[in-house]
């Protein structure tokens, strides 16, 4: 159990990318034999990753620590340094929960080269889960990088008409950004030398270090640009939906439940202990941009006639919320942050598997082709009207709980942020239901009386359909309704960071925040 | 006075020149074993290899102008393992356009030790005996289609620029001589040393004019038009030789006159090697943009690494020598196995080059495929690749330096590079052929694939076998 313990997290970065190479080894005609060992090992892994769910104890220090030298000629100090906070936890959680989803999905919606779609999606878990452990900058650029290839190839092999525009798009895009952090990186790197005597890319070692405001500017620029392409904030965001559009839906699902995360995450994880006099001069512009993305994306949102666009664009949108809780930097701002990650990649994952579902059916995503669906598919309706009203924040699902944290613990801090970001909850239930209306009531559209003319009248959630479904269907109602198990899980780091990052921007320290976040807990409910 | 210590120290080099010539010698026999004179050629390159590696030597040889050490034995073992990869590649190549004569192999050995004698070389004679052996090989295996028109043309130009640069190389030594009296690297070192007014003119101009002329052999912009000409004409299996061995042993020797004979006027210059390298890897990414031809993409991608290599010559320290060594081991393996691709892939009568004719080929031949997007996508510096770690060390070295705005440059350069990188695997991936015929692949490939793997994926995840080792080439220098 100890040996268990020791490698846990190891095992379940690499669990994936064993089934891949176990995949590797099988012909490429024995689908089923491959789809099976697919879904088994990313099942395997969720597994795993739930012992650590289990066994994390409830405080803010990092657990599951595991360090091995990697590269140390010349003391370069590069090592395998995996471990897990709070913040992690759950966004590997998310990850390994959702990986076994999507490869379910893709057994009914990827039919060619399923052998290759298997591999890259398996690799790219590993990928995933590499980043939200590492404690190793360059073992994180590593994990960061090594996840394009294969999201590059999702698009560009299994995509729609566009794919390679959107493909290369994609990849150029976070390329930038990320080849632009690399520098940073390697000055921290040379920096860590200075002041350490010795040569180390350990992110426990490195966020003691003093960096002159000026080199924290640039810096912090570089990692921002990288994470603000990924999140992606406006006005870098033109790469996602084409990415998004172009992408099959399982790799959709991926991109919008988990991929954006790291955005997000690196802001919290990197950006803001390494660089806080830096976050403390760029906050506002951060804000605004996050605030800006809010509205631009559900405006943009609104006017669009695709369904896959529309989702996409509420995407922008709702991570906006997730920038403005996190560099709000209050206790409940930044944890209705970390809570809203999962909530969105939760319902927009399911948006999008919901699109995929009756897109496969009717082979459009025009909206206007579309109105009466819920007559002739009643079961597929209401799951996508709870979705939606998950994502649009109903109290009692998930989405309200990250919304209302974001919002509340903002307003101290960035009082006329929260406010636009109100509004802008509005207005993604205006797109949102308006969706809904036009494709699932009203006279039946184009799509719908073609299928039916041809006689085979549509079919409502098949079995598979409902597995796949049915356990973020669970998530969602858990989540809004007793969220207390994670964000008991989440708080702890999160407070960490925020009081950290306030010691070292003022010399007063901010209030605690502990037991204002149980107040509003105790509000929630 | 020549001692038995001397001739051991050349061992290796000398078991190549046996083997080179018995091949030119088994040529001449009235039926001459075509089909096995590689495998002589191959049992040489074998026997170096274990001189070389087995019976480690240490020391001054030749009164001085040899000088063994870890450094050198690296290096060669990087030469050796070139020149093995360039005779398995040629078997086939040379087979399918009938041309198959044991010049060729002996020819390819000969560079290899004229190589080998480039990094042993302590006394700049030596230097130019090496380079010389080097290029006169290559003149004549460039230009060793007698009747393909583009072959004679690359062998001409190449002999042309090359013998011009040549010029320029010797010139440099011969200023350098005037104004050290010696051609010996420790005296000239030394006498560098105790010159009071370091801007003896005569050394700066000499290692200037050297400059120019290793610039010309490792292809680096503006001296770097021959490249894409030259590797276009030459027959694939020699481009896959002369993208790897004459760049990077030009970039040994260079490196180690710089670190152990002109350090100090290295640092003069400084201000022209930076916009060497910047240019260089400018030039060279933009240009392979352009290109079609993978042979003509290779050889600008070939230009653009000198860039970032150039990097590491301009920093000059312990950690970029160590990141130069260990770039040039990445390098030499990832694109000879591209090349040895392309070679297999090409067609008689030089078709099957260009982009488009990758199309499919995911679906042709998977392994093919796989391997030649792992190669690119290698060079283009992906993580976990080995070509990752390789840049990262050459910047990282750079930017403790304080080199930060060339290291900007140099990324924003390698972000281009993956446009077109990438352009063959979405061809190979993405698109479909019209013809959908599988590809064969020739067996003697596969040994250059393997090492492919070895080097670019198991170096990646792995890396500290070759870490340790170039950590201790480099460290010998210093």
């Amino acid at each position: 159990m100890d040996w268990l313990q020791q490698h846990l997290l190891t095992g379940i970065i690499f669990m994936p990318t064993f089934g891949a190479g176990i995949i590797l080894l099988l012909p490429a005609g024995r689908r089923e034999v491959i789809q099976r060992v697919a879904l088994g090992s990313s099942l395997v892994t969720f597994l795993l990753s739930y012992m650590l769910f289990v066994g994390f104890r409830q405080d803010a220090t990092f657990q599951f620590i595991e360090l091995l030298p990697w590269v140390s000629a010349f003391g370069m100090g590069i090592s395998y340094h995996v471990g897990v906070d709070g913040i992690s936890l759950l966004l590997i959680m998310l990850t390994t929960f959702l990986t076994p989803i999507t490869i379910l999905s893709a057994f009914d919606s990827i039919d060619n080269r399923v052998r290759g779609f298997m591999v890259a999606l398996l690799v790219m878990e590993t990928g995933m889960l590499g980043v939200f452990a590492s404690l190793d900058l360059f073992l994180f650029y590593i994990f960061w990088e090594a996840m394009l290839i294969p999201m590059y190839l999702i698009i560009g092999v299994w995509g729609g008409q566009r794919r390679l525009y959107a493909a290369m798009k994609f990849v150029l895009f976070t390329l930038f950004g990320s080849l632009l952090m690399l520098v940073a990186i390697l000055a921290i790197y040379s920096q860590g030398h200075e002041q350490f005597g010795y040569y180390t890319t350990n992110y426990l070692e490195l966020v003691t270090l003093q960096i002159a405001p000026g080199a924290q500017a640039w810096m912090f620029l570089a990692f921002a640009l990288s994470f603000a392409i990924k999140v992606p904030l406006f006005p870098f965001h033109t790469w996602l939906p084409d990415a998004h559009v172009e992408a099959p839906t399982p790799g959709s699902v991926i991109l919008a439940a988990v991929l954006l995360k790291m955005g997000g995450y690196g802001f919290l994880r990197y950006c803001i202990p390494l660089f806080p006099l830096a976050t403390a001069r760029f906050t506002p512009l951060l804000v605004t941009l996050a605030v800006v993305g809010i509205i631009y994306g559900a405006l943009l949102a609104m006017v669009q006639t695709d369904m896959k666009k529309l989702v996409a664009y509420s995407s922008i949108s709702h991570l906006g919320y997730v920038v403005l809780g996190i560099f709000a930097l209050s206790l409940q701002s930044v944890t209705g942050g970390v809570i809203q990650m999962v909530n969105h990649g939760l319902s927009t994952g399911a948006l999008f598997l919901l699109v995929g579902f009756i897109y496969q059916r009717t082979h459009t995503r025009q909206i206007s082709d579309y109105g009466g669906l819920a007559s002739a598919m009643p079961n597929l309706a209401v799951v996508f009207l709870i979705v939606t009203l998950a994502s649009i924040g109903l109290p009692g699902l998930n989405g309200f709980v990250g919304e209302f944290l974001i919002i509340v613990g903002s307003y101290r801090t960035q009082p006329v942020g929260a406010i636009i970001a109100a509004i802008g909850v509005i207005l993604s239930a205006v797109y949102l239901l308006w969706l809904v209306q036009r494709v699932f009531f009203g006279p039946p559209g184009a799509a719908v009386a073609e299928v039916s003319r041809a006689g085979k009248p549509l079919q409502d959630l098949t079995r598979r359909e409902w597995a796949v479904i049915l356990p973020m269907l669970a998530l969602i109602v858990i989540m809004g309704v007793y969220p207390q198990p994670f964000l008991r899980r989440i708080e702890p780091a999160v407070d960490h960071l925020v009081q950290s990052y306030h010691a070292s921007v003022t010399s007063v320290p901010f209030p605690a925040g502990r037991n204002e976040t149980s107040l509003s807990m105790e509000e929630i409910q | 006075m020549l001692t038995w210590g001397d001739i051991t120290s050349t061992f290796p080099e000398l078991a190549l020149v046996v083997t080179a010539l018995g091949l030119l010698l088994l040529e001449t026999l009235r039926e001459p074993p075509r089909d096995k004179l590689v495998w002589v050629g191959l049992a040489g390159i074998v026997v170096a290899l274990v001189l070389e590696v087995g019976f480690p030597v240490y020391g001054q040889f030749y009164s001085g102008m040899i000088a063994v050490g870890d450094f050198s034995r690296f290096l060669n073992v990087i030469f050796l393992v070139l020149g093995g990869g360039a005779l398995l590649l040629a078997v086939p190549y040379l087979r399918k356009t009938l041309e198959e004569r044991g010049e060729y192999y002996s020819l390819v050995l000969f560079a290899t030790v004229g190589m080998m004698f480039m990094t042993k070389a302590h006394d700049l004679a030596i230097t130019f005996l090496g380079l010389e052996l080097l290029s006169i090989s290559l003149y004549i295996l460039v230009g060793f289609y007698r009747n393909r028109v583009s072959s004679n043309e690359a062998g001409l130009k190449y002999l042309l620029l090359g013998a011009f640069s040549t010029g320029f190389f010797l010139f440099g030594a011969a200023l350098i001589y005037g104004s050290t009296g010696s051609t010996h690297y420790d005296a000239i070192s030394q006498a560098i040393l105790n010159d009071t007014h370091l801007s003896s003119a005569l050394t700066l101009t000499g290692f200037g004019l050297l400059l120019i002329g290793f610039s010309f052999k490792v292809a680096l912009v503006p001296f770097h038009m021959y490249a894409p000409d030259v590797y276009e004409g030459a027959p694939t299996s020699i481009s896959a030789f002369l993208s790897t061995g004459p760049k990077v042993a030009g970039f040994a020797a260079l490196l180690k006159l710089v670190v152990v004979v002109f350090a100090v006027t290295t640092r003069h210059w400084w201000g022209a090697i930076w916009v060497l390298a910047a240019l260089t890897m400018t030039v060279g990414n933009l240009s392979a943009l352009r290109q079609d031809n993978l042979k003509r993409m290779l050889a600008y991608s070939g230009v653009a690494h000198a860039g970032y290599l150039a990097i590491g010559i301009l920093v000059g320290s312990l950690e970029s020598a160590f990141g130069i060594i260990y770039y040039l081991a990445v390098y030499g393996a990832t694109t000879l196995a591209a090349f040895g691709i392309v070679a297999a892939i090409e067609k008689e009568n030089e078709a099957g080059l260009e982009v488009t004719d990758y199309r499919g080929l995911a679906r042709r031949n998977p392994v093919m495929a796989a391997m030649f997007a792992l190669a690119l996508l290698s060079l283009a510096g992906f993580p976990p690749t080995a070509g990752f770690f390789g840049k990262f060390f050459v910047f990282s070295a750079a930017v403790s330096e304080g080199y930060i705005w060339l290291v900007v440059l140099a990324v924003l350069n390698s972000l281009v590079s993956v446009y077109y990188y990438l352009r063959p695997v979405v061809a190979m991936y993405m698109e479909t052929a019209d013809d959908e015929s599988p590809v064969v692949l020739p067996a003697t490939l596969v040994p250059v694939l393997v090492l492919l793997v070895v080097v670019a994926l198991g170096m990646g995840v792995f890396p500290m076998l070759l870490v340790s080792n170039s950590a201790v080439a480099a460290g010998s220098l210093f």
